[in-house]
């Protein structure tokens, strides 16, 4: 292996990357140069001027990149093609609504993320620093870097590149993870288990890396895809080899097995970065998946299927199965967000151009109605007293997640359930919604591709999954709200499915420890499965549920969101033929 | 007899097919103005509720008018044209254009369809006067005339349209309107079960029309009765090979059988006698249940190229006819008697559409004829009930003649005419149909003796219960009860809104038959529409033939004097023989029904909820229990350890690395 300085740099088809990179450092000297005061806004600013600017880059690029295909930068270690350049433009997009939603601070004054997230939860310390109302303005800087090393993972030609993007991406998330204003055991326990898990599979990742350069001699993917096609005596290393690098990349878009994470991650990380993290990482990973799928190691397809299959076969039920019992809404898209996970699949084992297009229109299509589904559950609240004579409106706390709280949402707040419906219906796949047409055409290039079997499951899949969906429409709209008369009835309906709490699941999991009722989330104890069930005996019965209104930012990003998943269910045909002519990789 | 063979010799070559000609201008353009006439008052009454409450008749009465004046000019300017251009096709619009199947809504006007147009709103207009006085002291009056307005639009949309897919709008209009109708006072349970049983006995016809017309465009490729009619009139060019002609016509023949009330399907009629009696003299005796006749003649290409269907059509309307009339003799009710009569009637008619072309005209003229004398017995039936506050039994009837003149009169034009006894109009249609039931089809004399007999017979049947009903009712004793609060029966005469309708029939029922047989006139109308009549001889000479009807008539009435007129009738009905038994309950149609249909379709529905319950829910229900324990389950694996986390993910690896290079090896 010999590393060459490259004749030339373009820096301009890098242009999305290196704005996104170059605003994230700019935002951490923001951090230490800028009075405190105005830290916010200037942040802000950089991020979506970065943000805006990386759209405009794309843009830019796109017509030439049309013409001719693309091209390899810096040495072959990145390549500027039609998907690449599709897949950052809706990195972009999401990340946008994604800050949207990290940025808005509700009604309440407070963002989602902790004081100062460096302080032990329910130490004095962090008492001090949230009544002086400090802001972790890093925040912004983290997602940026993530969203860098989104930019790059699609658009990676070698491994080397695709391990640093992987990185580059996944260090801000694990921070990002465990920075939750409330529940913040909760929220660090989910930051420690997504940074060992990830790094188990960052392992996965180098050591399959290692093995196919060992067979290969290089790391440039289009030169292990000219090797592989011509098979020597030793491609039982290369098989493994690509096992394991493969399992390093399902094991960031959350399939089965590599998936048990995903819940856990989901439901203790600050809801706007669940949001970020759901769409904007499966975008980035499903656009590697596709990329090493298709240009690298299609020589040994016929012995990558079986895995592949049973991957997403596996995906696609236990995603299904497993969200029909949950009763929290963030461990339920959790679960949703696996067995999306497991109908992109489908589209890339159709390994064929009609599979490109209609993942890359899928990850558009989903992480719309995610970041929008997360942004609704953002401003849906508990609040407790209300009752008290010296309290009279109580106090707001956080995320109401249990599906018992979301009776009745639909009476008092139709406007915000009709978009979460929206979105819901979107996931579900119903007709005039965009979900429709990307399940559609994932499906449909599955059986052209000959994985029909695999399309019957998904669309099985599909109809078990509307249960759970539409048990939540249901119960927003046709039940009482919560608190009042029937709150027993509602929470009744809502358990109606799902099995007895559990046998006693210990309280203190893993590095959890009971949050002690010093923060402001009171007896909110949350274990991380299970436990939520039992927590709706041990939870106030004076906490209502609330919806509080939203800054202004949260509310464009839903709106947007439930306008782009209208248009694109009902107009879906100028995106798909744009998406369509970008679909060629560049090998 | 002559008159076959004047029919026959009027017929020149070349009226064989008769030139169809779209109207582009003119004043047959307004033609469409016929339906949207009523169906515009319905649409006023029933929108403005009751505002219009104190006007809304006449409003009905003006519309249906009007319509009949269009009529009666449409009629004149049809006259006036040569008799082989007097089928005419209003285009309307495209209604349906999906694909290969394209459907144009248009009018057509013909001699056919103008004659129902001038029957429906003549006899139409009439009993709408008459309503203003019968439904005086109903509060719901003017919904009432909305019913009649739709009724006539719907009727005339049947017989105006120019395709089977508008005449079955027209044909559910009349079905629906019919319905509303025999529920008026749905208030009263029995009277909504008639309604809602006449409304399921017509949808099994429905189905019929349906299929035929699906079978239609399947094979024809169309609907319009051009397409259907022409390529029917050839149907070895078009492809079309008999045993679909027979099962198109036999589809036909069920829809007729639904909306005419012929066996098997007549049970409904006799029920439907719960509307109010204008309603039964206008739809359930003079137009709608005249539809299946309609729709039979209008169809006669079909069924001459399906001999089979056409048998079958002289079965049912024979079987009808005897049905009838035996039922007829044993009924009490006289509305419910009439009822039977009708059937009887229109079995009549049916049988002489079965027999071809030589029937087709007297199946029209009798349906002419009929339209007059029975909306006028039971215009005079209504005038008895109103006199005698609403009794209905006949044995509670009984001398009325001398405080109903009118009535008594108009009422025994109306019987004599039915009795066929010359010259009443009667007369002239139905001994021409017995006639033609005695012509030999296809050179068989078994059918000519076997249906010429039944209806040879009938009229002799016919003859007794008419009389005994007419007997019963304005002659003999009086019988009668005493009033619903208890005072005693003042039997009065109608109004003048009523006697006046009556009167106007009556003079129909002397001297209509007379004026269109005269020169065979109304067969020459009709011929462009029902064509070339095969010349035949009856197998008995056309004289004795007639002189055989009158003596069975007269046997018959006589039969009836003397039971019904000199003796005493019982106030209580005499048990009777076993005929009588069975007679007077329908000849057990009803039981037959449950026992064929209602009991086993219950059986089945009930074993198919049962189905349902277990194996379907069951299968659904299993299916999610099973899915949410496995959801469970796996949920067990989600603890929360991160160690546990790892190990599933190494343990899944392992598997795949093994799936993967067993395969692979």
């Amino acid at each position: 292996m010999s590393f060459t300085q490259p004749d030339s740099i373009e820096w301009a088809a890098m242009s999305p990357v290196i704005i996104v990179l170059g605003a994230a450092v700019v935002g951490v000297l923001v951090e230490a140069f800028v009075p405190a005061r105005a830290r916010r806004i200037t942040q802000l600013a950089i991020a979506f001027a970065a943000t805006i600017g990386a759209i405009v880059a794309v843009a830019a690029l796109w017509s030439g990149t049309r013409r001719d295909g693309g091209t390899m930068v810096l040495g072959g270690a990145l390549v500027v093609d039609g998907p690449a350049l599709v897949l950052q433009g809706s990195i972009a997009v999401l990340t946008i609504l994604s800050l949207l939603v990290i940025a808005d601070r509700t009604a309440t004054g407070e963002d989602a993320f902790a004081p100062t997230a460096a302080s032990v939860p329910g130490s004095d310390y962090e008492e001090l620093a949230r009544r002086k109302g400090l802001e972790q303005t890093e925040v912004y800087p983290l997602v940026l870097f993530a969203a860098g090393g989104m930019l790059i993972f699609p658009a990676t030609a070698d491994l080397l590149t695709l391990f640093v993007a992987l990185e580059v991406l996944s260090l801000p998330l694990y921070l990002l993870t465990g920075m939750a204003r409330r529940r913040r055991l909760l929220s660090q326990e989910a930051s420690l288990k997504y940074f060992l898990l990830g790094a188990f599979a960052s392992a996965l990742l180098v050591f399959g890396i290692a093995l196919v350069y060992g067979y290969a001699g290089t790391l440039n993917y289009g030169e292990i895809a000219a090797v592989t096609e011509d098979p020597t005596g030793l491609d039982t290393l290369l098989l493994v080899g690509a096992v394991l690098v493969l399992a390093g990349l399902l094991f960031k878009v959350g399939a089965v097995p590599f998936h048990t994470w995903t819940p856990d991650v989901y439901q203790g990380a600050p809801t706007p970065i669940t949001g970020f993290m759901a769409a904007c990482t499966k975008v980035a990973a499903f656009g590697a998946l596709l990329r090493i799928y298709y240009t690298v190691v299609p020589g040994l397809q016929w012995d990558l299927d079986v895995m592949m299959w049973t991957v997403a076969i596996a995906t696609m039920v236990v995603g299904t199965v497993v969200a029909l019992v949950q009763t929290d809404v963030k461990r339920l898209l959790a679960y949703s967000s696996i067995a999306h996970a497991g109908f992109i699949l489908t589209g890339i084992v159709a390994l064929n151009p009609a599979g490109v297009s209609s993942v890359l229109f899928y990850l558009l299509v989903y992480g719309v109605a995610t970041v929008g589904a997360f942004a609704v559950i953002w401003l849906v609240r508990e609040r407790t007293g209300g009752s008290d004579d010296d309290d009279p409106r109580g106090s707001v706390l956080g995320e109401a997640t249990h599906i018992s709280q979301w009776a009745g949402l639909g009476r008092t707040h139709p406007a915000l359930a009709t978009a979460f419906t929206l979105f819901l219906l979107s996931f579900a796949g119903i007709p005039l919604t965009a979900g429709f047409i990307g399940k559609f055409t994932v499906f449909s290039a599955a059986v052209d591709g000959g994985a029909w079997p695999l399309a019957l499951i998904g669309v099985l899949a599909s109809a078990a999954a509307a249960f759970f969906y539409v048990r939540i429409i249901v119960l927003m709209f046709f039940t009482a709200p919560h608190g009042e008369s029937d709150e027993a009835a509602a929470a009744a309906a809502a358990d109606e499915l799902s099995p007895e709490p559990g046998p006693a699941e210990p309280a203190l999991v893993g590095t959890g420890v009971v949050e002690a009722g010093v923060v402001e989330t009171g007896a909110d104890v949350a274990t991380p499965e299970g436990g939520v069930a039992t927590l709706v005996a041990v939870r106030p019965v004076t906490t209502t549920t609330t919806v509080v209104p939203s800054e202004g930012f949260a509310a464009v990003a839903i709106v947007l969101c439930a306008a782009a998943t209208i248009l694109l269910g009902v107009f879906p045909q100028p995106v798909l033929d744009l998406i369509a002519d970008m679909a060629t990789f560049l090998r | 007899m002559h008159t076959l063979t004047a029919l026959a010799a009027s017929l020149p070559a070349d009226t064989l097919a008769p030139a169809t000609e779209t109207v582009q201008a003119g004043i047959f353009l307004v033609t469409p103005l016929l339906v949207g006439l009523p169906l515009a008052s319905a649409a006023v009454l029933l929108l403005l509720g009751r505002r219009a409450d104190r006007w809304g008749h006449w409003l009905g009465v003006l519309a249906s008018s009007a319509a009949f004046v269009f009529g009666v000019v449409a009629f004149l300017r049809l006259v006036e044209r040569p008799s082989d251009q007097r089928t005419l096709l209003v285009p309307i619009g495209t209604w349906i254009d999906a694909g290969s199947f394209h459907v144009d809504a248009g009018i057509r006007l013909d001699p056919l369809s103008l004659t129902f147009v001038l029957l429906v709103t003549f006899v139409g207009s009439l009993i709408h006067v008459y309503s203003v006085a019968y439904m005086d002291h109903d509060r719901d009056r003017r919904r009432f005339f909305a019913y009649l307005n739709l009724f006539v639009a719907a009727m005339l949309l049947l017989v105006l349209a120019d395709s089977y897919l508008l005449l079955f709008v027209g044909w559910e209009g009349v079905g629906l309107a019919s319905y509303l109708l025999i529920g008026f006072w749905n208030h009263h349970t029995p009277y909504a079960v008639a309604a809602k049983k006449a409304f399921v006995a017509n949808r099994v016809g429905d189905v019929g029309l349906i299929v035929a017309m699906g079978l239609m465009f399947a094979h024809f490729g169309g609907l319009d009765f051009e397409t259907v009619l022409g390529g029917a009139a050839d149907p070895a060019l078009a492809g079309v090979s008999e045993g679909t002609m027979t099962a198109i016509g036999l589809m036909l023949l069920l829809a007729a059988c639904g909306k005419s009330a012929q066996f098997p399907l007549q049970s409904w009629l006799g029920d439907a006698m719960a509307g109010p009696t204008p309603v039964s003299a206008l739809i359930h005796a003079a137009t709608m249940v005249t539809a299946g006749v309609y729709l039979i003649v209008r169809s006669g290409a079909v069924f001459e190229a399906a001999p089979d269907a056409q048998l079958v059509v002289v079965i049912v309307g024979a079987i009808t006819l005897l049905f009838g009339a035996i039922v007829g003799c044993a009924k009490d009710d006289i509305k419910k008697a009439l009822a039977a009569s009708t059937m009887s009637q229109i079995g009549y008619m049916v049988l002489a559409a079965g027999l071809g072309p030589v029937g087709y005209a007297f199946a029209i003229f009798h349906l002419v004829t009929h339209g007059f004398f029975k909306a006028g017995m039971f215009l005079g039936a209504g005038s008895v009930m109103h006199g005698m506050d609403d009794q209905v039994d006949m044995r509670r009837f009984g001398g009325l003649a001398r405080y109903m003149k009118v009535t008594w009169l108009t009422f025994m034009m109306g019987w004599l005419a039915i009795l066929g006894i010359p010259p009443f109009s009667g007369f002239f249609s139905k001994d021409k149909i017995i006639e033609a039931a005695f012509i030999p089809t296809d050179g068989q004399e078994w059918r000519a003796w076997v249906f010429g007999g039944v209806a040879l017979l009938g009229a002799g049947v016919t003859a007794f219960y008419m009389s005994r009903l007419f007997f019963m009712t304005f002659e003999g004793d009086r019988r009668w009860s005493a009033r619903k609060d208890g005072s005693e029966q003042h039997p009065h005469e109608s109004p003048a809104l009523m006697t006046w309708p009556m009167i106007i029939l009556a003079v129909g029922s002397v001297g209509l038959g007379l004026v269109l047989a005269t020169g065979s006139r109304f067969v020459d109308w009709l011929s462009p529409v029902t064509g070339h009549a095969e010349h035949g001889e009856p197998v008995l000479p056309a004289g004795v033939l007639m002189g055989l009807t009158l003596g069975l008539v007269v046997v018959g009435l006589v039969l009836a004097w003397r039971r019904y007129a000199v003796s005493t009738v019982p106030v209580v009905p005499p048990v009777g023989t076993a005929l009588t038994r069975a007679a007077r309950v329908d000849l057990y149609q009803d039981a037959v029904n449950d026992a064929l249909l209602v009991e086993p379709g219950e059986h089945l529905t009930r074993s198919l909820v049962f189905a349902d319950r277990t194996v379907v829910d069951g299968a659904v229900t299993g299916v999610a229990r099973v899915t949410v324990g496995l959801g469970s389950l796996f949920r067990r694996a989600q603890t929360g350890y991160v160690r546990t986390y790892a190990a599933t993910m190494l343990a899944g690896l392992v598997v795949l690395l093994v799936v993967v290079l067993a395969v692979q090896s």
